[in-house]
């Protein structure tokens, strides 16, 4: 299972890597296998602004569906439209063309309580 | 990943592990739900021929001179229109207009039946059946010996002849032979499946499952068999509008509103058959139907429908995104007036209303 180092995690399988007071967001690698082809992403919180914690999304597979949700709090700035055509982009690069949502972060203090790559590892091991 | 020590494990246990199946439990059992991707296992099934390991089907066999009598009176359609080597769908309707179960009914001999029952409800059967014997009946359940493999697709007869000499191309749907397979004897091919793709069941010996497998894998080589997972066997089966127990029927949905009564011959009396032939006659306030999303969103088992004015109507018992159709598609009970083709319904999905239409079965045409 691929978790890179770089990047911060929530016990929900999300993951998100700050670029400036930028948050870029997906699911994780693991998520994606648990969720198997994923055929639907539905994100109709742009322009929001949300909690951490609150859902800013859907992800529907062919056998299931799963919230999405923020690990930090701030304004939903952009959704990758990308995923609107080929909602298989999240399986095949979770963590590159599979990006969800950017975020304009309201204090990045917040990203401290995530999970780093090997507290994720140990969450789903 | 650990294996909870209640669970059932098939005969095939290992070979799924070894493919490196995701395994999960369902009905009791440790069972492969996918090995590479629900809509890629599916889509060749569609296009070529897979196989699904369903052992955990249960097989009753049911004996003696007063055979046919316990299978009419628990089941309702008519096995006395079945010949040797025939096999027929059917249900046993409970006493409330509900169904206990739906199964297959294979006639060996004028004196010997084989039911193939659902493995969530093998004990539940068991024991209706029990009750319901008051014709003395020889009553046998061989499931824990008994492995099930379908092999399913337009490849299949290609793929598995060179291991028998039934003549599997000619087999006529819904009729099954016993003969030599892999060079065991006495293996029962019938040409059944829950997919809408053509192709067999194979049951066989828990002792031979193993080699039987390997056996199959070896013959259709160049046709490119695959392993096929339980979440395809699914999708596949709910684009044909097939009915699955526990969704789209119950022990409070009667055979008559789920669509079934091409299974429910009044031609003869079965448990509740009066308050059924009643129903049919007067007709139903409810009835399961296929829908098509128009808006966009998937519909899942649990999901209220409702009408325009957002009251509910009723509940959708099955849904998906259709490998094969690239469409979202469901399965629900609505009020009988909405049940035509072409009715608009919507679904409350997540605090929204969403446009579906209710669409004739099935929705895979091929």
């Amino acid at each position: 299972m691929n978790i890179p180092a770089e990047l911060k995690y929530t016990k929900d399988h999300e993951w998100i890597r700050l670029e400036g007071d930028t948050a870029v967001i997906g699911i994780t690698d693991y998520a994606q296998d648990q969720l198997g082809d994923i055929v639907y992403v539905e994100i109709e919180t742009e322009g929001e602004t949300l909690d951490n914690e609150e859902v800013f999304g859907t992800v529907e597979a062919v056998k299931t569906v799963s919230d999405l949700f923020m690990p930090i709090a701030g304004e939903v700035i952009e959704f990758n439209s990308a995923l609107e055509d080929n909602p298989a982009l999240v399986n095949e690069d979770p963590y590159g063309e599979g990006w969800m949502i950017k975020v304009k972060v309201s204090d990045s203090s917040e990203l401290s309580a995530l999970l780093d790559a090997a507290a994720y590892q140990d969450l789903i091991a | 990943m650990s294996v909870e020590t209640s669970l059932k494990l098939t005969s095939l246990n290992d070979k799924h592990i070894s493919l490196g199946a995701k395994m999960v439990p369902f009905a009791g059992y440790n069972m492969p739900v996918q090995y590479t991707g629900v809509t890629e296992e599916h889509l060749l099934v569609r296009s070529g021929v897979g196989v699904f390991d369903v052992s955990h089907m249960g097989e009753f066999f049911i004996s003696g001179p007063n055979a046919l009598q316990l299978i009419q009176k628990v089941c309702s359609n008519d096995a006395a229109k079945l010949t040797d080597g025939k096999v027929q769908y059917s249900c046993f309707p409970n006493e409330d207009g509900g169904i206990v179960d739906d199964l297959l009914v294979y006639r060996i001999s004028e004196e010997e039946y084989m039911l193939v029952v659902n493995a969530s409800n093998m004990d539940k059967d068991w024991a209706w059946l029990q009750q319901h014997n008051d014709c003395g009946a020889k009553m046998e359940n061989r499931s824990e010996g008994i492995s099930l493999l379908a092999v399913q697709g337009p490849k299949a007869a290609a793929a598995l002849q060179s291991l028998t000499s039934i003549d599997l191309a000619n087999m006529k749907y819904y009729t099954f032979e016993t003969g030599e397979f892999a060079g065991v004897p006495d293996i029962l091919i019938s040409a059944t499946g829950y997919t809408g793709a053509g192709g067999f069941e194979i049951y066989m010996p828990n002792e031979v499952a193993e080699k039987i497998w390997d056996a199959i894998f070896e013959a259709g080589k160049a046709q490119e068999i695959r392993p096929i997972g339980l979440a395809a066997r699914d999708t596949l089966r709910l684009e044909m509008g097939f009915c699955l127990y526990g969704n789209d029927i119950n022990d409070s949905t009667s055979p008559i509103e789920a669509g079934l009564s091409w299974i429910t011959k009044f031609s003869k009396d079965f448990i509740n058959s009066s308050a059924l032939k009643q129903q049919k006659e007067q007709g139903v306030t409810r009835k399961l139907v296929g829908f098509e999303m128009i808006d966009r969103g998937i519909p899942r088992h649990g999901y209220k429908i409702v009408n325009a004015e957002g009251e509910e109507i009723g509940e959708v018992t099955s849904g998906t995104q259709a490998p094969s159709l690239q469409k979202a598609i469901g399965m629900g009970y609505v009020p009988t007036h909405l049940s035509t083709e072409g009715s608009t319904i919507y679904l409350a999905i997540r605090n929204k209303q969403i446009e579906a239409k209710v669409v004739k079965l099935p929705f895979y045409k091929g």
